[in-house]
């Protein structure tokens, strides 16, 4: 039987595997991509020792350091449960089912989805959720910004660069996220912020034509013609598969200072944790903290 | 014979970086077309696909959404 499993392969799981690596642990990562959130970042200007980096290239280091060792790494594999029965710990991904005497759960975060009719059918048929890398095509034709934080005004501020019309559609009150960039967004004269404000429906034929919106205090409905919708609203953690692990009112699964979760063998690590903070740093950190707290569990067995 | 590959990206997308950086390594040669500056590519590639997201690739008429790794691997015999 295997020692571990680590769940994800972003600065969490990588940084773990490699001190499993180094420990000469008999260990396998399981994760649905590699690099996680963090190759999705734009410049990266605090990750001690590099003064700038993007997140892709970032990731890169990050998976040319995990391959520097013989790692058996299960990819493009989703897990769908992990569960404890007697000392063994069970993971049944899509594909297949695995067991080890441990687990590290560093399964990260991704994309908040709107829920709403058409939000499924118009997924990359003009929504998105990655304005950093679909924002280009919408050069010249008005689009949506679902969202009121950092990231909405991100994806405001880049849009406006390249000559669109802006509408952000903000559930608040008022606008969040960072004052200069709020005031940047909110002085230019090619954005209109609808605040209090939600969407109803993305609308359309073969793509995008436009969203419904309603005021929350008045209901009143009005149609944005758009021909792109960024949706930008947060993030939720990939917590689902760890169904008998105690988590917080966010869906972030409980840890102590050990990473320890309330299951004994099931340790968890980064973003999908409600450790307070969220950064690359932090989750790599979290993750190597997780794998010298398993090492000496198993030590102990 | 190398195959005839047209990868549809932005320089801003990071799957786009890798699926560009995966073909290098695997020795891989293909034509690069940028979609934010190139309207006409991007009208051929939303044509082709009937969506909007990058990267796409397209090796002699087969169509791969996203970085499919898999199933570049297997349309390319690498």
């Amino acid at each position: 039987m295997l020692d571990l499993i680590i769940i994800g392969a972003g600065p969490a799981g990588i940084t773990a595997s490699v001190y499993a690596a180094r420990k000469k642990m008999n260990f396998l990562v399981i994760s649905k991509d590699i690099g996680g959130q963090a190759a999705w970042s734009g410049d990266i200007e605090n990750y001690t020792g590099y003064q700038f980096i993007s997140g892709p290239e970032l990731a890169q280091k990050f998976e040319e350091h995990m391959r520097k060792y013989s790692i058996a790494v299960k990819e493009s594999e989703e897990v769908a449960l992990v569960e404890k029965s007697d000392e063994v710990i069970k993971v049944v991904t899509l594909k297949s089912e695995y067991e080890a005497r441990s687990v590290i759960i560093a399964s990260g975060k991704r994309s908040r989805e709107l829920g709403i009719p058409g939000e499924k059918e118009f997924k990359n048929k003009g929504l998105t959720y990655c304005a950093t890398c679909d924002g280009p095509l919408f050069a010249g034709k008005d689009v949506a910004i679902i969202g009121g934080g950092n990231s909405a005004l991100d994806a405001a501020l880049q849009m406006i660069g390249i000559g669109t019309k802006v509408y952000i559609i903000n559930n608040m009150d008022i606008l969040g996220g960072d004052a200069v960039m709020r005031h940047k967004v909110e002085e230019n004269v090619k954005v209109k912020v609808f605040n209090k404000t939600q969407v109803t429906a993305v609308l359309g034929e073969k793509m995008v034509t436009g969203i419904r919106i309603q005021n929350r205090d008045n209901h009143a409905e009005e149609l944005v013609p758009v021909e792109g919708v960024f949706v930008e609203i947060g993030l939720e953690p990939n917590s689902e598969f760890a169904k008998g692990i105690a988590k917080n009112e966010h869906a972030e699964i409980k840890v102590n200072a050990y990473n320890e979760t309330n299951v004994t063998g099931i340790f968890a690590a980064g973003d999908v944790t409600d450790v307070p903070e969220k950064q690359i740093i932090i989750a790599a950190g979290e993750g190597s903290k997780a794998l010298l707290s398993v090492f000496r569990y198993l030590a102990k067995q | 014979m190398a195959k005839n590959i047209k990868i549809y990206s932005t320089p801003t997308c990071p799957w786009c970086v890798r699926v560009k950086q995966f073909l290098k390594e695997n020795n891989v040669s293909f034509e690069d077309l940028d979609v934010s500056t190139n309207q006409a590519a991007a009208e051929e590639m939303i044509q082709k696909t009937g969506q909007m997201g990058v990267p796409v690739l397209d090796i002699e008429g087969e169509i791969i959404i996203g970085f499919d790794k898999d199933k570049i691997k297997a349309t390319l015999g690498i």
